[in-house]
Order: C-alpha cells, then sequence, then structure tokens
C-alpha cells in the first residue's frame, strides 16, 4: 500500500516537474513574458509542492494509524478490570496474529471478532490515507500552479525548500542522540522503578535469569538481590584494560616508528596494513579469540599446570587489544606528525639523539593528543560487543584472574535481548539500564578525547 | 668526566637509540604478523568449504519401485518418494550388513540425498529403468574426514561416525568412488541444521537488501547533511550542538544503536523485526556520522576560488554548491560512503539485537522478508557444535573479508583516479 503510494507521489512529482517547466518555457516562446526564474524552478517548485506535503502526511500517517487502531480495539478490554493492564500489549498483538492468519495454536474464541474488526479499521485507514493524500496532491499542484500564473519568485522558495531539507539532515544527527536517550531513559526508569538504582550500581550478584523463577506475585521480592552490576563493570574495566595493556605500547610504537623513523616507501605499505586490523569484522576477531586463541591458551595452561578456562578474560582482552592497535597507532602518528619540525630542531641541534628528542621533546608536546588517542581506544574497548561475546563467558564474578571467563555489559545486553522478549519485565529494561550505562560511560570518555585532541590540535596551528 | 668516560656515555646514548628503534620495528612486525596468524589462520580453515565430498553410487531407477512411469507429470514426481531406491543402493555398497548396521550404512549420506536423486531424475528422465552412477552428497561427518578436518585415529565412541562406516567409506574411497566437487550449494542454499546442506545465500541476499536499504538512507541524508554543515550553517548555537553530535555519534558503540532499534523502531513503532528493512535503518543511522565527516573534508578540500568564481558570475549560494561544488567532491564523498558501507557490512551486534539472529532458512528476496547477514551467520554458525560449521564459518568470514577488500580497494580507486589535488 505504502510502495503504491509513494511510486504514486514520485510519478506525479516528476509529471509535474516536466509539466511546470515546458508550460513556464512555451509561455515564454509564445507570449513573450518575462518570468522571475528559469523555467526549470518553476518545475521544480510544481514538483515540491506536488511531492512534499504527500510525503509529510503518508510518514505521519503510517506511523500513527497503527496506534490509533490500538486504542480503538484495546478500549473495550481498557474498561474490562478483570484484564491485567500489562497484558493489553500482548493482546493486541494475539489479535494482529489472528488478522493476518499467522496466529500459532488454539485461536481464543472471544479475540476472533476483535481481529475481524482489527481488518475492518485497517480497510477503512488505509482507503482514508490514500483519499487525503490524493486530494492533497490534487489541491497543492492546483494551488502551486495559480501561484506560477502570478509569476513568483520560484527559484528563492525552492532553494529554502532546498535549504531545509539540508537542515533537516542535518538535524537527524541530533534526532539520533535524542532517539537513544529517550529509548534508553524510558525502559531504564521503568527498570529502576523495580530495582533501585543505588542497588544497580552497587549490588555484587548479576543472576538476571533469576528473576524468573518465583510466579509473578513474588517477582518484586526476588527482584532485589539479582541485578547488580558491579560484576559487569568490573569485567568491562578488566578486559578493556587487558586490550589496552595490548594496544598501547604496540600501538604506540608503531605510530612513533611510522612518524619518525620509516622511510616513506615502508611507511606506505605498512600504514595501510596495520589500518586493516581496524577494518576485519569483530565477529571475525570474536571467531578467532573463541576458537583459535581461546584453546591455545587453555593448551598452554595444561602444560605449565595453569587451570585456564577456554573462554578466557585473557584471550578476550588480547585479541581485543589487537583490534585496537591501529587506533592507537594511526592517532599517534598524526599527533606526532603535527608537532612542529622547529621542535626537533632545537632538540637535534643541542646534541640530542633522535630517541632522545623523542622522548623528551616530542612526546611531552605531543602528550594531550596522544591521551585523547588512548582515550577513544579505551571507548572502543568499553563499548566493544562480538569479541567479548563469543570469546569472555558468561560468568558474572568478581575476579582478578585473567585466566577465568569474565562478562561485560555489552555481553549481558546481547546474552538478555537474544531471542523473543517482553518489554514488560525487569530483566529486558536491565538490558537498557546497562545500555544507558554503556552510553553515558563512552560518551563523558569520548568528550574528553575529543576536546583534549581539538585543544592540542589548536596549539600548534 | 674523562675523555673515556664520556666515550662509555655515547655508547650507553647510542644503545638507547638503538633500542628505541628496536622497539618500534618490533611493534609493527608484532601488529602485521597478527594479521597474518588471522588471516592465515581463517583461509586455511575456510578454504575446504568451497568443495564438498560426494559419493558415486549406482542407482537404479526402478519404475515399480518409484511408482512413476515415462508419462508421470513433474508433480507427481516431485511427491513420489525415492527413499527406497537409494537405500536399495546404499545397501548394496556392503551386502553382508548385519541388520543393525544397515541404519549406519545409509546414514553415510546426506539426508538432501533423496531429493538429489529426485532432481537428478528430473534433469534426466530417459534414465527411468537404468542403472546409471549418480553423485551423492556425503554426510557431514564423513565430508570432514575426507577433507582431514577431523582425526580418524581416535576412539569410535568419540567421534560421530562409527567403525562400520569408516570401513565402508575407506572400500570405496579406495574404488575411487569418492569424488569432491566445487561446493555451488554453498552460495545458493540457506542456512540448514546440517552442516553439509547449509550455505550463505540467505545471508548473502540479507546483508545485499540490508545494505541496499542502509545506502538508500543513509547517502542522500548523509551528503546533504554534510554539504548543509560546511556550506550552509551559520555559525550560531544550532549548528555547534549538531556538530558535536555528529563527531559524538561515530563513537558511540554500535550495540547501543541496536538497542535504538529495539526500543523505537521494533518497540514503538512495530516494524517487523528481524528484517532488512529495520537492520538497513539501524545501520543507516549508525553510518551516518562516518559519511558526514569524510564527506565535509571532501567539501573543505574545493577551494574557495571555485566558490567565488561561481558567485562572481551570478550564481545564487544553493546554485554555486550544487553545481560547482559539489560535483568537484564527489569522488572524495563517494569514497567515504563506501568505506562507511564496509563498516556497516561487517557490523554484527546491532542486527543480533533485532533479532537477526533467527534460523532463516529460506532465501530473502524483499526488505521485510526475516533475513540474515553475513557476519551474524558467522556468529551463529561459530556457536554451533558440528566439525562441519567450523570450516563454513571460517568460508564465511573469508566471502566477507573478500567484499570488504573489494569495497575498500574500490574507494581508494575512486580517490586516486577522480579526486582533483588543489595546490
Amino acid at each position: 500500500m505504502n510502495l503504491t503510494i509513494i511510486t504514486l507521489i514520485i510519478v506525479f512529482s516528476l509529471s509535474c516537474f516536466f509539466f511546470g517547466k515546458t508550460r513556464v518555457s512555451n509561455k515564454i516562446k509564445i507570449s513573450g513574458k518575462k518570468f522571475n526564474s528559469l523555467p526549470v524552478y518553476y518545475g521544480y517548485y510544481l514538483a515540491a509542492w506536488c511531492g512534499l506535503p504527500a510525503l509529510i502526511i503518508l510518514f505521519f500517517w503510517s506511523f500513527s494509524d497503527l496506534y490509533f487502531i490500538k486504542f480503538l480495539i484495546l478500549s473495550d478490554f481498557k474498561a474490562d478490570p478483570t484484564i491485567d493492564k500489562n497484558k493489553l500489549n500482548l493482546i493486541f498483538t494475539e489479535i494482529v496474529s489472528i488478522a493476518e492468519k499467522k496466529f500459532s495454536g488454539q485461536i481464543p474464541k472471544n479475540l476472533v471478532p476483535y481481529a475481524e474488526r482489527f481488518l475492518n479499521l485497517n480497510k477503512i485507514f488505509e482507503l482514508s490515507k490514500l483519499a487525503v493524500i490524493s486530494s492533497t496532491i490534487v489541491f497543492s499542484i492546483f494551488f502551486s500552479y495559480k501561484q506560477i500564473l502570478k509569476n513568483i519568485k520560484a527559484r528563492e522558495s525552492v532553494e529554502k525548500v532546498i535549504r531545509f531539507i539540508m537542515f533537516f539532515c542535518a538535524a537527524i544527527a541530533v534526532l539520533t542522540t535524542l532517539g537513544i536517550v529517550l529509548s534508553l531513559l524510558f525502559e531504564s526508569i521503568k527498570f529502576f522503578t523495580v530495582v533501585p538504582i543505588f542497588d544497580f550500581i552497587t549490588g555484587t550478584n548479576w543472576a538476571p535469569g533469576r528473576a524468573f523463577i518465583r510466579d509473578a506475585s513474588t517477582e518484586i521480592a526476588d527482584v532485589e538481590n539479582v541485578f547488580g552490576a558491579v560484576p559487569l563493570f568490573w569485567g568491562t574495566f578488566f578486559i578493556a584494560a587487558i586490550a589496552m595493556c595490548v594496544a598501547v605500547p604496540v600501538g604506540l610504537f608503531s605510530g612513533i616508528y611510522m612518524a619518525e623513523y620509516a622511510r616513506s616507501k615502508v611507511r606506505k605499505i605498512v600504514k595501510p596494513l596495520i589500518e586493516v586490523l581496524a577494518g576485519i569484522p569483530t565477529v571475525v576477531y570474536g571467531f578467532f579469540a573463541a576458537l583459535t586463541v581461546g584453546p591455545f591458551f587453555r593448551a598452554l595452561g595444561e602444560t605449565i599446570g595453569l587451570d585456564v578456562s577456554s573462554e578466557s578474560a585473557l584471550a578476550a582482552g588480547i585479541v581485543m587489544g589487537v583490534m585496537i592497535i591501529p587506533y592507537v597507532s594511526s592517532l599517534t602518528d598524526d599527533v606526532i606528525n603535527a608537532v612542529p619540525l622547529a621542535l626537533r630542531e632545537a632538540s637535534y641541534s643541542m646534541g640530542a639523539t633522535k630517541s632522545e628528542t623523542i622522548k623528551k621533546v616530542v612526546l611531552p608536546a605531543a602528550l594531550p593528543g596522544i591521551v585523547g588517542a588512548i582515550l577513544l581506544a579505551v571507548s572502543r574497548a568499553v563499548g566493544e560487543t562480538m569479541i567479548v561475546v563469543m570469546a569472555a563467558g558468561l560468568g558474572a564474578r568478581l575476579t582478578i584472574n585473567p585466566l577465568e571467563a569474565s562478562t561485560t555489559i555489552t555481553t549481558q545486553i546481547v546474552t538478555i535481548l537474544v531471542g523473543d522478549q517482553s518489554f514488560n519485565n525487569p530483566k529486558t529494561q536491565a538490558a537498557f539500564a546497562l545500555g544507558i550505562t554503556l552510553f553515558f560511560f563512552t560518551l563523558i570518555i569520548n568528550i574528553i578525547a575529543l576536546q583534549t585532541v581539538k585543544k592540542f590540535k589548536e596549539q600548534y596551528d | 668526566m674523562t675523555s673515556k668516560q664520556k666515550e662509555i656515555f655515547l655508547k650507553k646514548r647510542y644503545r638507547a637509540e638503538n633500542r628505541f628503534k628496536f622497539f618500534g620495528i618490533f611493534s609493527i612486525t608484532l601488529a602485521v604478523s597478527f594479521l597474518g596468524i588471522l588471516l592465515f589462520n581463517i583461509f586455511s580453515s575456510g578454504l575446504s568449504a568451497f568443495f564438498k565430498t560426494k559419493i558415486l553410487l549406482k542407482i537404479n531407477f526402478d519404475e515399480k519401485k518409484l511408482g512413476i512411469n515415462i508419462n508421470t507429470s513433474e508433480k507427481e514426481i516431485k511427491a513420489s518418494n525415492f527413499n527406497e531406491i537409494l537405500q536399495e543402493a546404499l545397501l548394496n555398497l556392503d551386502l553382508l550388513t548385519p541388520e543393525l548396521k544397515k541404519i549406519e550404512l545409509i546414514d553415510i549420506v546426506s539426508v538432501d540425498a533423496t531429493y538429489e536423486l529426485k532432481r537428478f531424475y528430473l534433469k534426466h528422465k530417459d534414465q527411468l529403468n537404468k542403472m546409471i552412477e549418480v553423485s551423492l552428497t556425503l554426510s557431514d561427518d564423513l565430508d570432514q574426514l575426507h577433507k582431514g578436518n577431523f582425526p580418524r585415529d581416535i576412539p569410535e565412541d568419540r567421534r560421530r561416525f562409527s567403525d562400520f562406516q569408516l570401513k565402508v567409506f575407506d572400500e570405496q574411497n579406495a574404488q575411487n568412488k569418492i569424488i569432491t566437487e566445487f561446493n555451488f550449494s554453498f552460495f545458493t542454499n540457506a542456512d540448514s541444521r546440517d552442516p553439509e546442506l547449509a550455505g550463505i545465500g540467505s545471508s548473502l541476499m540479507g546483508s545485499l537488501l540490508t545494505l541496499l536499504v542502509c545506502l538508500i538512507l543513509s547517502f542522500p541524508i548523509g551528503i546533504l547533511a554534510a554539504i548543509y554543515l560546511e556550506e550552509f550553517a551559520p555559525k550560531n548555537k544550532i549548528t555547534e550542538i549538531i556538530e558535536i553530535n555528529v563527531n559524538n555519534l561515530a563513537a558511540v558503540p554500535s550495540i547501543v544503536f541496536g538497542l535504538l532499534g529495539l526500543g523505537i523502531f521494533l518497540n514503538y513503532f512495530y516494524l517487523p523485526r528481524s528484517t532488512p528493512l529495520v537492520g538497513g535503518l539501524v545501520l543507516a543511522l549508525m553510518t551516518l556520522p562516518r559519511i558526514i565527516i569524510p564527506c565535509r573534508a571532501a567539501l573543505k578540500a574545493v577551494p574557495p576560488s571555485i566558490r567565488e568564481g561561481a558567485l562572481a558570475l551570478g550564481a545564487s549560494k544553493v546554485q554555486t554548491v550544487m553545481h560547482n561544488v559539489v560535483p568537484l567532491a564527489m569522488p572524495g564523498t563517494l569514497s567515504g560512503t563506501i568505506i562507511g558501507l564496509s563498516q556497516a557490512l561487517g557490523e554484527t551486534a546491532p542486527l543480533i539485537l533485532i533479532g537477526m539472529v533467527a534460523f532463516i532458512n529460506v532465501v530473502p528476496f524483499y526488505p521485510i522478508d526475516p533475513s540474515a547477514v553475513l557476519p551474524v551467520q558467522v556468529y551463529l554458525w561459530s556457536e554451533s557444535a558440528e566439525r562441519g560449521f567450523v570450516e563454513k564459518t571460517s568460508a564465511t568470514i573469508i566471502i566477507l573479508i573478500f567484499f570488504l577488500a573489494f569495497m575498500n580497494s574500490f574507494a581508494i580507486y575512486l580517490r586516486n583516479k577522480f579526486e582533483r589535488k588543489w595546490s
């Protein structure tokens, strides 16, 4: 349905464009009348009037009609005091699936009339959508054509519309952030009404699966001790720290070598090669960590008599570190290149060797930039998902032994949300609470990092 | 300080110099060798998945046993049962099979073998009532054995095929009845619980559709946003907020976008779960800042003289940008977009959250069909216990890396070939 309408709108707009353009150029030819803009702008003008209002109506209509239908259908159930308010959504999905003939199992008899009503309402809404949109198109074509005959300044109007569309596209970034914050906040607030925020931040026992064991009446009592996120924070921090132990020295030295020592031929080959590490999908690293590195450490541990779990924080951390190397090395390279040559030359003229110059002059000058680079890498490590999901395990425990399995915020989000889930239980909402923690944590690191890098760059510009 | 002391001190300093340089070389070697190990590991374990092991079986297309004749319609043939002639042929491999072992003998071929026979017959209807050799897919365990991915000398109870099956397999192998073919079905089949049948058809198609949705949304929006920010935006608070947002979104963990998709697109707008439509939407939001940033750089690289020239000839600001600046910035914009899309192609976590991990055994054709994508297929198969899925996973990764390499080199080519240097 929507596709037909969109095609309709596009066809109409295109024909409006050609109609407006030829109409105006014909008029110029025949009557020699002067128009304010080039004919093509009248075409655009007509097309914009034809297409945009219709598209906007279509957009809002398509997203809101299900709500109206849902409201109308559920109004009967809402009046019924015997029905749990939390089950309304479930009832509605059941009605929809009966209507679409996708319902599996015994169809509840009492819902069948509602399913028929759903189909009827759907039809009414669809038809009225078509009617409203076509009348909008007709009306706006009529209106805009009259405007053209009045010889309005079409180019200016068209350019205004273009600018507005561009502004809207740029504003989508803000809308996205808003969407992230709102969707996370909305579910998290529901979660924190059941589980106190203090318990979430300071609790040391994470076992969301237990929230289900008792029946609904005791669920709240049971929820208290199973949503302590400290083990997850610790696991995230721990694995990120292991990753940084790999990435920082290797990345830093690679970056320094590439910026200061490497000949341009070597640089041209090696730099892209290292950057390939950042281009490999994380799921590939996860597979590598789970199937090769994990068992390798396990076998290594066995030979020296250590008990290494095949899913260990060490394997996940090291592989993650390898993934992060290019983030550190490339940024270090850039930052060091931004340090003015004069500083180096001054140091050489005092008789310092190259490494002394780097250590005593270049690195201190580049320090803010390097710190920014490392912070960005930390935020990568904290938000990284697939490697830890596949290689770090699920056991939420407070341990400083890197050979044991460990779990992270991202792993738990994925574990909770894989498969079907209902939105009305604290387990699902916990994932959103974790999500918002992750979002704000990485946001703060990113802002600090971007600011330091920016300040550093301004310093030498 | 005596001159000798000076010399020692100098030597020490030079040693430190060399040490420092060595650390640099060592780190680079380490990073590059990590890459080498990773790729070698994936390629060495994945290449065998592009081939499959088949057995040549003498099949008797007996019309009585099949219950069909020359005139039987295609539909009826599809409904008829080819199991009996297959079992007969398999049991003929070893006539002395004890009753208890018969089931093991039948199990040496894939569950798909009867359908393979059916497809063969549909193509060669003239073979009715004739004895002919047909190549049939072996079961996954024997396939892995033949490829050398599975050791044969471990006790019977620890492997997935019996001594008897091994004996039959070796006999057939000695008679050159075991052949290796290129595994076309790997590219066309959808996912399956049986490793020898599982293919990446559905996830390849899913990735394609998802990327298409992502491209359609993120490319125009990204370019228009970049043009606005670089060329039109007034210097005020709103612009500043937008810029900060774009830069931050580029660094938000991808999983958060998955939560956004789940919370808003699925839970609020009721868009269909597990579909390329929602996947593409989520990835488009994620890719947007990654397109905007290189696009802005490309626009910035166009020298002001171009704009001034156009403005001096009386073009409006919009005309200047659209007719003069944007075409010159196009190569940089396109390569930025392609690199952004290649990142979207490798993304897994947000797609898992919007339900693209479902087991999909049909190949999707529309953006609203449930489907998987390549990286999620890697994740799904890597969780499977069967040995046969390991090589499939690696092979999927090879395909994925191939696509990524192709896209990235195309982007580099575009940049090198068409981008004008202004200086």
